[in-house]
């Protein structure tokens, strides 16, 4: 093996202080080694599953489970993915959780400027949708995404507000929003809810996303039955506390289980 | 030559706590073409004058638009407030890029104002030789801001500035409580009436040439009204008291 | 001051004979022209009253704010040239953001006071710079309780019990002496505030002022605001009461 390439420093040669040993230091650089470009975030690794959310007669309902998965390891079992920005906004996100602690970082800072403006106007759902926006497909385009889909829930003005935005940055607004398995399994479900009626009360719409989040747990491998439900209306916004899903009483299977020991 | 030893830089205070060369600066305000501000709850109006340098000259620009809900009247030095103009053109266009929407008037100003005062701190800057009347429109209402060399800002129902327009200002605190209710028209008229006291007698007055005007509110687009267009306003004033100021 | 006019004042990086930095005493003049701010700590909280100088009847109400938020628990109170203080405002919310961020908690006071002060301090030691013509009042709740510091053009940041700015800052201090710092409430506290700017208010040389208060307490959950109109009127109502009756 040869070391011819790299140039080490004679002590007298090199001036460490003065401005011509910058240049001559410079080249060195050059010669380090390197092992090809610059690797970026290209897979998740503590992640959480679908958000789903739906706009009722005078606000929007979003639910999430509290699950943060390690690969197919259920890592992490009571974590909130959904975050308050505000007075008026509530975001929950599925994907790479440490990136959405990140956003949240930087969505904090954007409320915080906000207090700070004090003239009587506060940022609305909208604008701060439209800035993750931004952040998402800014990271996107260093090729170096942020690995969230984000939904965004408020109200402020009389006004609903939902959209979503993902990891590329493609952002719209819906009256459904969904993301993950939810895009498979709870959208047609929503948009049938919807259909049957579509001036649905907040008792309606909370019990929709509640059962839409239990087929998700019976169907989607990376869930659990430990949910929250975040509300955006007249009355402000709210996330409640842990709910844990009512599912199918194995207990009839639990008399089969004790004689199969028993044996 | 010198008012006195203090006034040369505008790193230097004097013994009294003030900014000689930022008070001069201030003086470059007054030197240009008046203009006029004034708001109701509904809209905000600029009013301004225009001046040629020569009968062959044309009518050095007064108003500009910086967005759809934001335009400037201007006194001083016109380059400088193109400068000014161009960024918040910018500012705003970049408000509207990360937030799709329209940047608050009070933000926009705070940083133009801003960046006037970078250039009264160091050595080897001047200060911008331009005011600014700022009208606005945003969720908050209609506004009218004041910018000065010095950093300031101001807030206002309504405002001159330029030469001769203390006579303007005058004018509009006579009138200024009754302009919150006025209709846009009656808000030109007073604007335009406010500008009229600027103008010594010997000159031509005004006339459709020389009159600026931009409109801006709620449903209304930053528009600047000149030429033809502002003729029907004049005409209104010609024929003197024709809309009775009705302060209903 | 008996070098003035020497030629010893004209920089800030000059000193003169005796050993002073005559800009630095200039920009605290700047400082003495302004209205008079007031600032009380308290068991529980801060308050701090100032003294705006109303210009025009023409500006809006609540126009050239001079308190404002740092971030969430602190605010600072502002004597001087406004648009400096803009200055070491924005300077002091990038501060406080980059604490957040690098340790994830709220700045501490006398941490943020301190890198203010820094920054104050450099504008001190250069001819290219001019000092910032500007004092400030920094308060809020940390982890140490409820924290009140001073900071003026020459660097210095000193924390106190209470304090005064501006015009009437001698008198406002002999009124602060018989304040009762470790007893008094915070409310209580917004109404003395407001009863010295009262009492200190020049009639016969500013006309017109409007007063501003802003407070940080547990009755804010810590964070920092106005005070709101309710609380902010039966204490102006006090503070006018308590001027008529020591004026008969």
């Amino acid at each position: 093996m040869s070391f011819e390439h790299i140039n080490f420093p004679v002590f007298g040669q090199v001036d460490y202080f003065g401005k011509q040993s910058q240049q001559q230091l410079q080249p060195q650089q050059q010669y380090t080694p390197s092992h090809g470009g610059k690797k970026n975030t290209l897979d998740p690794i503590v992640t959480g599953t679908s958000i789903i959310a739906i706009k009722y007669d005078k606000g929007v309902v979003m639910g999430s489970d509290m699950l943060l998965s390690y690969g197919s390891l259920a890592r992490f079992n009571s974590i909130q993915r959904m975050t308050k920005f505000g007075g008026n906004t509530i975001i929950g996100a599925s994907g790479e959780y440490s990136d959405f602690q990140s956003i949240t970082t930087t969505l904090n800072e954007l409320v915080t400027d906000d207090h700070c403006m004090d003239d009587g106007s506060r940022l609305s759902p909208e604008e701060i949708w439209n800035y993750l926006a931004r952040i998402l497909y800014n990271q996107r385009n260093k090729g170096n995404p942020l690995w969230n889909t984000c939904v965004v829930i408020g109200y402020q003005g009389g006004k609903s507000f939902l959209g979503k935005v993902d990891l590329v940055g493609t952002c719209f607004k819906e009256d459904i929003v969904t993301c993950g398995y939810g895009s498979h399994i709870a959208l047609p479900l929503l948009r049938k809810a919807r259909d049957d009626n579509p001036n649905m009360n907040l008792e309606q719409a909370k019990k929709l996303i509640e059962d839409c989040l239990r087929v998700l747990f019976y169907r989607d491998a990376r869930s659990s039955k430990k949910i929250q439900i975040a509300v955006a209306g007249e009355q402000g916004i709210d996330i409640s506390g842990p709910i844990e899903l009512e599912t199918y009483n194995w207990n009839s299977g639990e008399a089969a289980v004790k004689n199969f020991s028993q044996v | 030559m010198y008012r006195n030893q203090y006034d040369s830089d505008i790193t230097t205070f004097s013994p009294s706590g003030r900014i000689h060369q930022v008070e001069y600066a201030m003086e470059a305000v007054k030197q240009g073409g008046a203009a006029v501000a004034l708001k109701s709850k509904q809209y905000a109006v600029l009013v301004s004058l225009k001046r040629s340098s020569s009968e062959l000259g044309s009518y050095q620009k007064k108003i500009f638009v910086v967005d759809d809900h934001v335009g400037i009247a201007i006194s001083g030095l016109t380059a400088d407030a193109r400068m000014l103009c161009n960024y918040m053109r910018n500012e705003c266009a970049n408000y509207n890029y990360v937030y799709e929407n329209q940047m608050r008037v009070e933000r926009l100003v705070t940083k133009v104002a801003d960046k006037h005062q970078v250039h009264t701190q160091r050595y080897g800057r001047r200060p911008y030789g331009v005011g600014l009347l700022v009208a606005g429109f945003d969720q908050l209402g209609a506004h009218i801001y004041q910018t000065c060399p010095s950093g300031n800002f101001y807030d206002y129902k309504s405002i001159s500035i330029g030469s001769r327009s203390q006579s303007a200002k005058t004018y509009l605190e006579k009138h200024f409580e009754s302009f919150e209710e006025s209709s846009l028209e009656q808000l030109i008229i007073h604007g335009l009436r406010a500008l009229r006291e600027t103008i010594p007698n010997t000159d031509d007055g005004l006339n459709s040439k020389n009159v600026s005007i931009g409109i801006v509110g709620e449903n209304q687009k930053f528009k600047i009204i000149e030429d033809e267009a502002a003729q029907q306003y004049l005409n209104l004033l010609e024929n003197e008291e024709p809309v009775e100021m009705q302060t209903n | 001051m008996s070098s003035v006019g020497s030629g010893y004042d004209l920089y800030v990086s000059t000193y003169s004979p005796d050993g002073k930095l005559f800009q630095v005493e200039y920009a605290n003049k700047a400082v003495e022209n302004s209205g008079t701010l007031v600032a009380i700590k308290t068991k529980d909280g801060v308050v701090i009253g100032i003294e705006k100088l109303v210009p025009s009847k023409m500006l809006c109400h609540g126009s050239n704010r001079r308190i404002h938020h740092i971030d969430t628990h602190i605010g600072v109170g502002v004597s001087g040239f406004l648009a400096d203080a803009r200055q070491l405002i924005t300077r002091a919310r990038s501060e406080a953001k980059q604490y957040r961020q690098v340790y994830g908690q709220p700045i501490p006071i006398k941490v943020l006071s301190q890198r203010i002060a820094s920054y104050n301090h450099v504008h001190t030691l250069y001819g290219s710079v001019r000092p910032f013509g500007c004092s400030i009042a920094i308060s809020g709740i940390d982890q140490y309780g409820p924290q009140l510091y001073m900071i003026e053009p020459s660097g210095s940041c000193i924390g106190y019990f209470g304090s005064s700015l501006g015009k009437g800052k001698q008198a406002a201090k002999n009124e602060l002496e018989k304040v009762k710092f470790s007893e008094i409430t915070t409310r209580e506290a917004i109404k003395e505030v407001a009863r010295i700017i009262y009492s200190v208010h020049d009639e016969v040389k500013d006309k017109d002022f409007e007063l501003e208060l802003g407070w940080i307490s547990n009755e804010t959950n810590g964070v920092h605001q106005l005070v709101p109109k309710d609380i902010f009127d039966e204490a102006e109502a006090y503070a006018k009461q308590a001027l008529e009756e020591a004026n008969m």
